[in-house]
């Protein structure tokens, strides 16, 4: 094995950890809602490629309200959807869309665009 | 944290702007709000001026609250309201007067609010008399002016609620119509200095002739729908420029990379000078083609990496930009390479792959519009405006100013705005839009009629009983959005392998290149590069996601256009493997109420004078069996009498005095204690009995006269229904209360072999679950009221709508139509529905999984096969077109009942 295979295969090997663990193994940290008026939360999540924040923090059992905003034309994004609150919006590109509902249950919900590719996370506490 | 007392925010505490009032120091949001309070301190501390005849608030923070309540009609009713409120947290008092038909309620607004009060009246099964009004605003520039706008209508009496957005420039006001009316809500916003604008009027292009351009603005921001198709046809356009753009550079490109290849003449050829400048510029054109054309996969792959996860975009512009870098490098620094024949360019990978993906998004974005046409066409059918009668005169005003109890008039060819109940004139209404049935109904004073249904023939006047969200066509849409936007169970298999995929293609992608540079073919660096390239251009996370939620849309969309509601892709999964489905016998099998069928003469009197007697009897009785009676001879037109001298004899029947003779209606003890001899009529009676129906015996003067026999008839299309079903190999049980005499006849005349008889409604989820026992995917066919419970226990519960309650909460598929052959719909729509999804996965799956391999050569060894990333990019970019298109095929779905028996 010449030098340049070597070092070949000591980057490949340690690119593909690199890429295991940032996009697996490494996680970060989520936003917390505001906590408003009549203890409606309320949290402005931007879109662009992504949602970001990608992660919601809310408490259980106190509506939520998600204001999305899209700052984007891409049809990826034009829909977010909330599978376990049968929830979803279209939104409108530079418009800030609602989304509210209340969940009951403490638990991980994921949200994400129509076909899944965005994904964010609304943990419920 | 504290409270701005002004405009209820929460302000960080110590706040910038602060103010002492008794004492009390108050922090506030900004200098604005300060002022606000110092001019009037009064008005905030104690909320003195929010005193109104319908809201008040008290010094220690309980708010009164005054709602009108529509449609009581009996003093129990105020106990369940009371119930259902009380429920709520904060809620002190709650009283409902039954006379003067409000409920009075006090509470505590930090736990609860007033649209929580107005959802349990309605969850008891009524209504509050609010109308909700919306309205366009200009003017507001910021948040301040938002919560300015809504606390000052929160404190105007008769107000419930009012929410103001700035992003869509309008608010939505919800207020009681015996207190405050529009002009007055109007007048309070413009007071405070902003414009307003009928919502109607922006949204009907007739009334505006001289459009100003911010009318045109607003008029659009009315309509969201719209404005998506709109950016929508934008995205479109500019995908298909950058289409357009990347591959006029690309063809240039392609030809001066594969110099050899395509056989140019010798002055093109490799290390000339006027090739290495063609290289050159190549690198300096496909720029813009990466950071203008493909300047959505660099963003969209940021986000994601920021979030740190990745998609489609990230794996695009790893490869592009991989392709470009090695290319510019060896055209600025060849001499870094050990041979020459590694210098080599791939400018034409860059340009292509981003050509060729740019006109797969465009083309999705047309076939997507496709796939969600139902839901818009859904959305298209309210009506704009009403005709409504206040104060005697008929006015026109927009739909969404109708409040309850409005009465509407409706003329020939136009369409009903809102749902609510026919109080005079008839007419013939095209209801195919909602329920699917395209036949038109014709419908009398007493019938309901459902907002945006067409009326055909004459004229009439009707009461509207649900307006805005509530109407029929606001909860089908509701339903259908949430349906398409729930993922039946299989897609949850889909969405724990989407999570790993893309990061799975990038470590592929490496590894493919590690391995190619170690044992691979020379030049090893050049193969390692191309393989590694086409291994993130043909992964296609696209289709891959798509494939379920976008057949699920156009299924669940064709669906409401055949009246037929899946509420959830997982009822829709579990519809199509059904082993038995049961069926509720009265108002399912059947229409549900008694009607006119036997009339049976005896001694010489005439069907006419026996009908005409005994419906003259009924009609000072009250049964639903009379009731039948009557309509049996009014449908035949004949004349009706008033009794004289009723009498009901309970278990027996009745008797009374019509033309001076005297007439019994009633079973056979009653003949038999009058001592009447029945003769051979009691044989005929046995024999309608057995058939399912129910004889009366009818005797003028002491004399037999005949039988009248009233059942509840089998629908129509009931009995080819069942066979359809039973075809598709579904076993078919009948269930009821009734006898097993009657159940048994009507088994009989629709084929249905297994009948439970006998059955307590309260009994009937118990015999579902029996089913369920003997290992069978139950579904069960009811009502939705009496029939709930049985409707959740089965696997899935199929409600049959009852005019424009549409959503019920038992079921998992409403069917609006009251026919059996919805049934049959919805199983096969259901499996046509999954077929597609199936289908979808599996080539979404299939070109994934044998496509990635391909591309990072493990049959080069074997075959020599190795791909090309520009084939990569063709076929990624038409994989998920192909799964739209797929999807779309479904909207061709057509109901099939076989003719033959």
């Amino acid at each position: 094995m010449t030098l340049d295979e070597i070092f070949v295969l000591i980057g490949g090997i340690l690119l593909i950890a690199l890429v295991a663990w940032y996009f697996w193994f490494s996680s970060s940290e989520g936003a917390h809602a505001q906590s408003g008026t009549g203890g409606l939360q309320e949290a402005l999540i931007k879109v662009k490629g992504g949602y970001s924040p990608n992660i919601v923090v809310v408490e259980a059992g106190k509506p939520v309200k998600l204001n999305f905003l899209r700052e984007e034309t891409a049809a990826c994004s034009e829909q977010v959807v909330f599978p376990d609150f049968g929830k979803q919006a279209t939104l409108t590109p530079h418009k800030t869309i609602p989304v509210e509902f209340t969940p009951e249950q403490p638990g991980e919900y994921e949200f994400q665009c129509a076909m899944g590719m965005l994904r964010g996370k609304l943990i419920v506490e | 944290m504290a409270k701005d007392i002004v405009c209820r925010m929460e302000v960080e505490s110590p706040s910038d702007w602060q103010s002492t009032y008794q004492g009390e120091t108050f922090e506030f949001c900004s200098e604005k709000c300060k002022n606000e309070f110092e001019e009037n301190p009064e008005k905030f501390v104690t909320g003195k001026d929010k005193a109104g005849a319908t809201y008040n608030i008290t010094p220690n923070g309980v708010e009164k609250l005054q709602l009108p309540i529509v449609d009581m009609s009996c003093a129990s009713c105020a106990v369940t309201i009371e119930k259902e409120i009380r429920r709520l947290p904060g809620i002190q008092k709650a009283v409902v007067n039954g006379a003067t038909e409000k409920a009075y309620v006090e509470f505590d607004r930090s736990e609860t609010s007033v649209t929580q009060i107005i959802g349990a009246i309605k969850k008891s099964g009524y209504k509050a008399g609010y109308a909700t009004l919306r309205l366009g605003i200009g003017g507001m520039h910021c948040n301040s002016c938002v919560s300015q706008i809504e606390r000052e209508l929160d404190q105007t009496p008769g107000v419930l609620s009012a929410s103001v957005d700035l992003g869509t420039e309008s608010a939505v006001v919800k207020y009681l119509p015996s207190e405050v009316d529009m002009p007055a809500i109007k007048n309070i916003i413009e007071r405070l200095g902003y414009e307003t604008f009928e919502a109607s009027r922006l949204s009907d292009p007739v009334e505006d002739d001289k459009k100003t351009g911010k009318q045109e603005k607003l008029k659009t921001k009315e309509e969201p729908v719209d404005e998506n198709q709109l950016a929508r046809e934008k995205e479109y356009k500019s995908l298909m420029w950058k289409f357009i753009f990347s591959a006029v550079i690309s063809i240039p490109v392609m030809i001066f990379s594969y110099p050899d290849f395509l056989g140019l003449p010798d002055q093109f050829q490799r290390g000339t000078d006027l090739l290495y400048w063609i290289w050159f510029s190549m690198g300096v054109v496909t720029l813009p083609v990466m950071f203008w054309a493909g300047s959505h996969f660099y963003t969209g792959a940021w986000a994601a990496f920021k979030n740190r996860s990745a998609n489609m975009h990230t794996l695009i512009a790893v490869g592009i930009t991989a392709a470009w870098l090695y290319s510019t490098v060896a055209v600025l620094f060849p001499e870094i390479f050990p041979t020459e024949a590694l210098a080599e360019v791939f400018y034409d990978v860059t340009a292509v792959v981003v050509a060729l993906v740019d006109l797969g998004l465009a083309l999705e974005i047309r076939a997507k519009g496709r796939s969600s046409e139902a839901i818009k066409k859904l959305m298209g059918l309210q009506a704009k405006t009403a005709r409504v009668v206040r104060d005697g005169k008929e006015q026109d005003i927009p739909v969404e100013e109708v409040v309850l109890d409005d009465i509407i008039v409706v003329r020939p060819g136009e369409k009903i705005p809102v749902d609510g109940e026919i109080v005079e004139g008839s007419s013939a209404i095209d209801e195919s839009m909602i329920t699917g049935e395209s036949i038109p109904v014709e419908k009398h004073t007493g019938d309901e009629v459902i907002g945006a249904t067409i009326n055909k023939t004459g004229s009439f006047k009707f009461r509207a009983t649900k307006v805005g969200k509530d109407t029929a066509l606001a909860q089908i849409v509701q339903m259908v959005e949430e349906a398409q936007s729930s993922k039946p169970p299989i897609q949850r298999v889909v969405d724990r392998v989407s999570g790993y995929f893309v990061p799975a293609v990038i470590i592929l992608a490496i590894a493919a290149f590690v391995i190619w540079y170690l044992v691979g073919p020379a030049p090893a660096l050049i193969y390692a590069l191309v393989v590694a390239v086409t291994v993130l251009i043909i992964a296609c996370p696209c289709a891959l996601g798509l494939a379920t939620p976008i057949s699920l849309m156009v299924g669940v969309g064709k669906g409401a256009e055949n009246g037929i509601l899946i509420r959830s892709g997982e009822a829709l999964e579990t519809a199509q493997k059904l082993d038995a489905i049961v069926l509720d016998k009265t108002g399912t099998i059947t229409e549900g109420q008694p009607s006119l069928t036997d009339v049976i003469t005896a001694n010489g009197f005439s069907e006419e004078d026996i009908l005409a007697w005994s419906a003259s009897v009924e009609r000072a009785s009250e049964h639903p069996l009379g009731e039948a009676i009557i309509r049996g001879a009014e449908d035949r037109s004949i004349t009706l009498l008033d009794p004289k001298n009723f009498n009901a004899v309970p278990g027996h029947g009745v008797e009374a005095n019509v033309e001076g003779r005297k007439v019994l209606l009633g079973n056979i003890k009653m003949m038999l204690d009058n001592n009447i001899d029945v003769g051979g009529l009691q044989d005929q009676s046995v024999t309608l009995a057995d058939d399912g129906k129910t004889p009366m015996f009818v005797a003028v003067d002491g004399k037999a006269a005949g039988i009248v026999a009233v059942a509840d008839t089998v629908k129509a299309d009931s009995k080819e229904a069942i066979a359809q079903l039973k075809k598709m190999g579904l076993e078919v049980v009948m269930i009821t209360g009734d006898n097993r005499r009657t159940a048994d006849a009507i088994a009989r005349q629709v084929g249905v072999d297994r009948v439970m008889a006998e059955v307590l409604p309260e009994d009937k989820a118990m015999n579902v679950q029996k089913l369920q026992n003997e290992g069978k995917r139950v579904a069960m066919v009811g009502d939705g009221i009496n029939d709930a419970p049985a409707l959740a226990q089965a696997d899935i519960g199929l409600a049959i709508g009852t005019g424009t309650d549409v959503a019920i909460e038992a079921s998992d598929i409403t069917l609006i139509k009251g026919s059996l052959k919805g049934v049959v719909l919805a199983i096969q729509l259901s499996k046509a529905t999954m077929r597609n999804i199936k289908q979808n996965l599996f080539g979404a799956f299939a070109y994934n999984t044998a496509g990635l391999p391909i591309a990072a050569g493990v049959f080069y060894p074997l075959f020599g096969l190795l791909l090309s990333p520009l084939i990569a990019a063709a076929a990624m970019a038409f994989s998920s077109v192909t799964v739209v298109t797929n999807a779309n095929r479904l909207r061709k779905f057509q109901p099939k009942f076989s003719k033959a028996n």
